[in-house]
């Protein structure tokens, strides 16, 4: 045999192999593509030999197109092969092509459960690993499902290697199988305590993987962690630990307080970077977690900073960056502390490195104040003048427009020196972010009444100078601040000086060179402008400059018109037409001004970018009531569309913000109202919009908060913001000054000009007033809108399912589905399975539910809901006592030494698991009275009686549960066979086949839903002797109807290896396919299985003689089925009738039921009482419906199906099953 | 979590990639490409962290990468992970490509892409950190390769001549990628040793 595999061998070497593949891809450089289509052509025809050599060779090929962006997953069959074989080499290559191909769409991926399953129960470490390794890659919420308890019996192998691997792995079941979560954390849980480093490293790397998403439910291990982190000396275990704790502390800030001791102790004593730094980190958590009016506290902060610097200022780039990182999140809570190193910050922005300049320009956000804001922007110009890469000085630039219009404008003190720098940075060559300062200069001028005259005065010297902006449109982002020039010149014209000059600037001809949507302003704003000059002439009586006027208008505006932009070209014409009209009237010597200007009137205010989201429903409005009724679900013939309207509609429902009740509203509503009142930008109780139009034609009735004007308006020639921080401070200057003098004067009389919001502003810094008095309007909202704010959550967030609650003992249904050699989940229908999953979670996410069926059960489960509710509050109290207790109770740790035993002792007790939680207590209540002496033990014993209590209720309330079950039988719709509480006895669908001393073969017979006349029989092989049974082959006499698939070539009297051996003791499955014709009839075929025995004595060849039995029920394939398509196919009158009768039932209903489910493969599809009907599908398409009554101790089922051969069969196959009970 | 493990070379060419989450094929050319395009642009002695793509961006990832003479070693994580334990770590990993290739240069990556994801597998798991102790990653992946010698056995052996001459004329490119002397300095973890 040796002497073939070394043939074998020969004749392969000369395949390409990977190296030779990389080889020949690097000489074909010029034909890459050409070469490798050929290589891949070469790979097909390798797959398809039988050598599993020369199969994993092409899967290891593939493996390395699909590194250079090949699709590979057409192979996902032959990667399944290779993933199969017994040897650990090719079986390496096979899981490592699937971690990189497969994902959750790949459809074979259902056929590898069994393979992975018998992998990882290998007693080859390294089988098992790779397996958890691969799975880890493309773990799917089926074979998470499958898998999970095999996984979780890993978690407790005796090698360390396979334990982590398995603890790992764990996060990516949870994630998929969110069931999986609570059956398996009390074992997690054991593993933060295993001897072996590695895999309690593993275990803090889940559970903070866990706990980073759904913090709350993991404060219960606070205590447990912290022992973790006053013990261990691992630097990694330690850093998930400590960034475990500062997702933490923000829940439960006295954990913060119990923190900082030992996290400064760690900033003293490490050495290592990375842990100071997640120090530090942490305790910035800690600190903002906590009320900032901590006095003791400022000692930490100021630690922080310290160390911070310290790593700023290390010649390490990416200490700095960390440093700077750190730093951004001290300044939202304390930026007095940071400020203080403004120097350190501003020399930052000189570094070489790019990264490190962004993240100083992000402290500087924070940085500013009323005060430093024009210093540090100067500053930013300069880095701005100086910047090379236009990424960069992008960023600066949207840095200073961010740092200026940061919390409405609160730290611009003058208008006009903004203004001012923005018109500097349209300057700027080549930025993309020209429409950030159009929209900018917008707003400001929207928006700050008082700038309006200055900013129209800039404007339309841009206007005028926009050649310089506009000099190559294509490229130059920049002339979209044209776009905003010549809107706030036109909206706001009457502020224009020289209007004449801006209309010649805005007609000439190289205008149209700009981007389409520019020019359609600048066309609808040239009228505005146009209008007022006719207005202002018509006022002094100049006719003439008035005609002239409308004829430059008449002259220019034809090269709009033939505009490319349809917008421009529709506007254009459109307003010519007008404009001849109004020459016309002119003619006749009409007035038209007061008419033309009305086209514009009104004024425009901005609307919040929520306003319309937030318009409050009507009351009496019900967006969800049907306004016809909706087509019923019985009429429409299939089914699909169906489903997919479901799913939507119940996508929707998931949207709707939770429902607030009125008090909580109002109450919000005060509170805004409150903050509003607080907030000198915000106008008081407007009238609504819509009546500020009606009622107002002016601007004058918005109402603003008026302020006085200090400094001249007009600065002339272009600005210079450089002159205004001169003037500023000249002013402040001014200021200061007069305020002192006012000090004096309010000692007479308490009445000055300036006192504005001063009090508003909690003024950490000197009061400055700003240059000019500003009406910041405020965006306008609807009335009564809705103060939410947490309209952002995505509501597809992966890890919200594995929000859970991990403190609850674990209820008897919890636990991981376990395999009972029956592989029925595979092989069945996708609808299935789901209805499958439901099931076994309970959960109420029945998307392909039917609508009635939801409103009826919804009755029953809000009930059930209420139940829970109540006992997880209970919990939740036990919860919150516990660590209560620790946080109170354990000493605060004082140095370093101390703190890691003392508190330790503390955790210790209640870090137990939680099944032993109850005993647990009991223990730490004695051990109390111990220690504290009798005074409070009455009142333990209080506390005891009444858990007492509360298990009694509690068994009452499930003993209940069952007499509720078992004797009343509620009307209700079921949906599947095993349903309820009530156990079921185990069942198992295996047969036996055959047995010997040898061997034992069981076997199962399931429907192959991809083909219509192919079955797959699952045959368990059970070594019973102690030898070593090997080279099994299985073989039967095919029929005319049956026939067993066999490899292409091989004869119909060759049997089929089985593709493993079994060593003594030792079971395992293979499946064999077998082809049919006809299903209507049950079958027998005779088979042989051959094996050879082997042990010390020799070798001896050995038969089994078996008669394989194909019931008529295994080709049946579970299939659901709504009550209406049921109702619909019983109508339809195709089908044909029969029926049985069997006496002597004493099974209960539910159980009969569910073995006519389990063994028979039907679903149910509604149960009213003790009347039931049922569905299933054959795998050639046959319907089958069952109508199941139970009487006193009999049992009567009417059948109708498609064909009278197959439902007489079935019926008779059930009759024997019954009878049997 | 780690989202990606990218390897390339200088000139943007891939050496391994290894998705913790799902893409498409083009995506992932698409996501080293832009990754390439970011990390390459950079100095040498400029910091290891940046913020992420676009593709496979998020505010929430970061790519920390390390250079090595040809080559640059990309990991894409979130916030979960420690930036200087993650350049540790590529660190570890580096060095024990040095072990087990004995001196690697970017020619071992280019023809063993299998034993370099190999050795990974034993470092990251399914994104997650699994093992950082050099040795015991070594020894594992030792084990293993004695496993794959003593399964190839007698039909190994003409395979392994045939590859020896196969191998003999190989381009001649400078070996070893000089881990002993490297540039970037390693904040010191004491306990990874």
């Amino acid at each position: 045999m040796a002497l073939k595999m070394v043939k074998g061998s020969i004749d392969r070497m000369f395949d390409k192999n990977l190296q030779d593949l990389v080889r020949g891809i690097r000489n074909h450089k010029e034909d890459e593509a050409k070469y490798i289509s050929q290589c891949i052509d070469e790979i097909k025809q390798e797959l398809k030999q039988d050598n599993i050599a020369v199969k994993a060779n092409a899967v290891c090929k593939l493996t390395y197109l699909q590194m250079l962006g090949y699709d590979i997953s057409w192979a996902a069959f032959n990667i399944i092969e290779v993933m199969s074989a017994s040897k650990f080499t090719f079986k390496r290559i096979g899981y490592l092509a699937a971690s990189q191909c497969f994902h959750e769409g790949t459809d074979v991926i259902m056929l590898t459960t069994n393979q992975i399953r018998k992998d990882l129960s290998s007693p080859n470490q390294y089988d098992t690993g790779v397996a958890l390794t691969g799975l880890s890659c493309f773990v799917t919420p089926d074979l998470a499902r499958d898998l999970a308890n095999d996984i979780m019996t890993l978690m407790s192998h005796t090698k360390p290697y396979i334990r982590k691997k398995a603890v790992l792995i764990m996060y990516k079941v949870f994630l998929k199988y969110p069931e999986s979560l609570r059956p398996a954390f009390p074992r997690l849980k054991e593993k933060l305590e295993d001897p072996d480093p590695g895999v309690q490293s593993a275990a803090v790397n889940v559970i903070c993987e866990l706990a980073r998403r759904n913090p709350k439910n993991y404060l219960s291990l606070a205590p447990l962690f912290f022992k973790l982190m006053t013990s261990s000396t691992n630097n990694w275990v330690l850093i998930k630990i400590i960034k475990l704790f500062g997702a933490l502390t923000p829940l439960e800030p006295r954990l913060g307080k119990k923190l900082i001791e030992p996290l400064t102790n760690l900033i003293h004593s490490t050495s290592a970077m990375s842990l100071l730094y997640e120090c530090v980190n942490t305790v910035i958590a800690v600190l903002i977690s906590l009320s900032s009016g901590m006095p003791n506290h400022s000692a930490s902060i100021q630690l922080c900073v310290q160390k911070l610097r310290i790593l700023i200022e290390d010649s390490d780039q990416n200490l700095k960056y960390l440093g700077l990182l750190a730093m951004s999140k001290i300044l939202k809570t304390h930026p007095k502390s940071v400020q203080s190193h403004k120097d350190l910050i501003l020399q930052c922005l000189d570094d070489k490195d790019e990264s490190i300049r962004l993240r100083a320009l992000d402290l500087l956000y924070g940085m500013v104040s009323k005060k430093n804001l024009m210093e540090i922007v100067k500053k930013l110009m300069i880095h701005v003048d100086k910047a090379e890469g236009t990424t960069y000085r992008d960023e600066l630039l949207t840095k200073i427009i961010d740092i200026c219009s940061q919390s409405n404008y609160q730290y611009i003190t003058n208008f006009e020196w903004y203004i001012s720098i923005l018109v500097e940075l349209t300057r700027l060559e080549g930025t993309r972010h020209g429409h950030l300062i159009a929209a900018q200069m917008l707003d400001v001028a929207i928006r700050v009444k008082a700038i309006r005259k200055f900013a129209v005065s800039q404007m339309a010297m841009l206007l005028d100078n926009a050649h310089l902006l506009a000099s190559n449109t294509q490229r130059n982002g920049i002339c979209e601040v044209l776009y905003a020039a010549a809107w706030i010149c036109g909206e706001f014209s009457e502020h224009l000086e020289e209007a004449n000059q801006t209309l010649e600037a805005m007609l000439r001809p190289k205008v149209t060179t700009l981007p389409g949507h520019i020019q359609a302003v600048y066309v609808q704003n040239m009228v505005k402008l146009y209008a007022s000059i006719l207005q202002q002439k018509e006022q002094a009586g100049d006719k003439e400059a008035a005609q002239e006027i409308t004829q430059l208008m008449i002259e220019r505006l034809p090269q709009f018109v033939q505009s490319a932009d349809l917008e421009v070209q529709e506007r254009a014409s459109c307003i010519l037409q007008l404009i001849k009209y109004i020459q016309k009237l002119q003619a006749k010597e009409v007035p038209v001004a007061e008419e033309v200007i009305a086209l514009f009137a009104g004024e425009l205010n901005p609307v919040a970018p929520k306003a319309q989201k937030k318009v409050p429903v009507p009351e009496g409005l019900d967006l969800d009531a049907w306004i016809n009724e909706p087509p019923s679900d019985s009429e429409s013939e299939d089914e699909k569309p169906k489903t997919i309207f479901h799913e939507e509609e119940q996508r929707h429902s998931r949207h709707r913000q939770p429902e607030i009740d009125e008090e909580e509203l109002a109450r919000r509503r005060e509170a805004r109202k409150q903050e509003q009142a607080n907030n000198p930008f915000y106008i008081k109780s407007s009238p609504s919009p819509q009546k500020r139009y009606q009622d107002t034609p002016g601007v004058e009735h918005i109402p603003v908060v008026q302020i006085d004007l200090s400094v001249p308006l007009k600065v002339p020639g272009m600005p210079m913001s450089d002159q205004y921080v001169k003037l500023e401070e000249e002013r402040r200057h001014k200021q200061k000054l007069e305020k002192d003098k006012k000090k004096k004067k309010q000692k007479k009389e308490k009445r000055g000009k300036h006192h504005r919001h001063n009090s508003l502003h909690t003024e950490s810094e000197e009061d400055i007033a700003p240059a000019h008095h500003v009406d910041i309007i405020t965006e306008e909202m609807p009335e009564n809108a809705l103060p939410s704010d947490e309209d952002d959550k995505d509501p597809n967030d992966p890890y919200k399912a594995l929000d859970i609650d991990l403190d609850k003992p674990l209820a008897d249904s919890e636990k991981l589905p376990v395999q009972r050699h029956r592989n029925v989940e595979t092989l069945k229908s996708p609808d299935s399975e789901a209805a499958l999953v439901e099931k076994k979670s309970k959960k109420p996410k029945k998307k392909e539910k039917k609508h009635k069926e939801k409103e009826r059960d919804k009755g029953k489960k809000k009930e059930k809901e209420k139940k829970v509710v109540e006992e997880e509050e209970e919990e939740e109290e036990k919860k919150g006592e516990d660590l209560d207790f620790w946080l109170s109770t354990a000493p605060a740790p004082a140095p370093a030494p101390q703190a890691q035993s003392e508190p330790a002792l503390g955790a210790a007790v209640v870090a137990e698991p939680q099944e032993v939680k109850k005993e647990e207590r009991e223990e730490r209540d004695d051990e109390e009275e111990e220690d504290e002496g009798k005074q409070k033990s009455s009142k333990h014993k209080k506390k005891k009686h009444k858990k007492e209590k509360e298990e009694k209720s509690k068994d009452k309330k499930k003993s209940k549960k069952k007499s509720h079950h078992s004797e009343e039988e509620p009307p209700e719709s079921v949906q599947n066979g095993t349903l309820e509480d009530e156990p079921l006895p185990p069942m198992s669908s295996y047969r036996l086949l055959a047995e010997n001393p040898f061997i034992k073969m069981t076997y199962d017979i399931q429907g192959n839903l991809q083909n219509d006349s192919q079955v797959t029989v699952s045959v368990i092989f059970e070594n019973k002797s102690t030898s070593f049974l090997k080279s099994m082959e299985l073989n039967v006499l095919d029929s005319l109807n049956t026939k067993m698939l066999r490899p292409e070539g091989s004869s119909v009297h060759d049997g089929i290896p089985v593709p493993f051996q079994l060593p003594p003791g030792i079971s395992n499955e293979a499946q064999f396919v077998f082809t049919l014709q006809s299903i209507i009839m049950a079958q027998k075929l005779k088979g042989t299985l051959s094996f050879i025995v082997k042990n010390d004595e020799g070798s001896t060849h050995e038969k089994l003689d078996f008669k394989l039995h194909f019931s008529c029920a295994s080709y049946l394939i579970t299939t659901p089925c709504y009550s209406d398509a049921f109702a619909k196919l019983l109508e339809s009158g195709d089908l044909h009738m029969s029926s049985i009768k069997v006496d002597g039932i004493s099974i209960s209903f539910q159980h009969l039921l569910a073995k006519i489910c389990f063994h028979h493969h039907f679903s149910v599809v509604e149960r009213v009482d003790s009347c039931a009907s049922m569905y299933s599908r054959s795998i050639q398409g046959h319907h089958v419906c069952l109508l199941v009554k139970k009487g006193e101790n009999s049992v009567s089922i009417d059948g109708k199906c498609n064909d009278s051969t197959l439902l007489s069969n079935l019926l008779d196959e059930m009759k024997e099953t019954l009878s049997k009970c | 979590m780690i989202k990606a493990i990218l390897i390339f070379n200088n000139h943007g060419k891939p050496r391994l990639s290894k998705f913790y989450q799902r893409y498409s094929e083009d995506t992932q050319q698409q996501i080293i490409r832009e990754t390439f395009h970011l990390v390459s642009k950079r100095d040498e002695n400029v910091c290891n962290f940046l913020e992420g793509g676009l593709l496979i961006g998020g505010s929430d990832n970061k790519l920390i990468y390390r250079h090595y003479a040809t080559l640059y070693f990309v990991f894409c994580v979130d916030s979960s992970e420690s930036e200087l334990g993650i350049l540790d770590l590529i660190q570890v990993f580096v060095e024990t490509l040095d072990k087990c290739f004995e001196n690697v240069c970017e020619l071992d990556l280019i023809f063993h892409v299998d034993k370099v994801h190999n050795i990974l597998a034993e470092m990251v798991m399914g994104g997650m950190v699994l093992e950082t102790n050099m040795n015991e990653i070594v020894t594992q992946i030792d084990a293993q390769n004695k496993l794959e010698k003593s399964e190839a056995g007698l039909a190994g052996a003409p395979a392994r001549a045939v590859s020896a001459v196969k191998n003999m004329n190989l381009p001649e490119i400078p070996r070893n990628i000089n881990i002993g002397d490297i540039s970037i300095k390693v904040p010191n973890l004491p306990t990874f040793k």
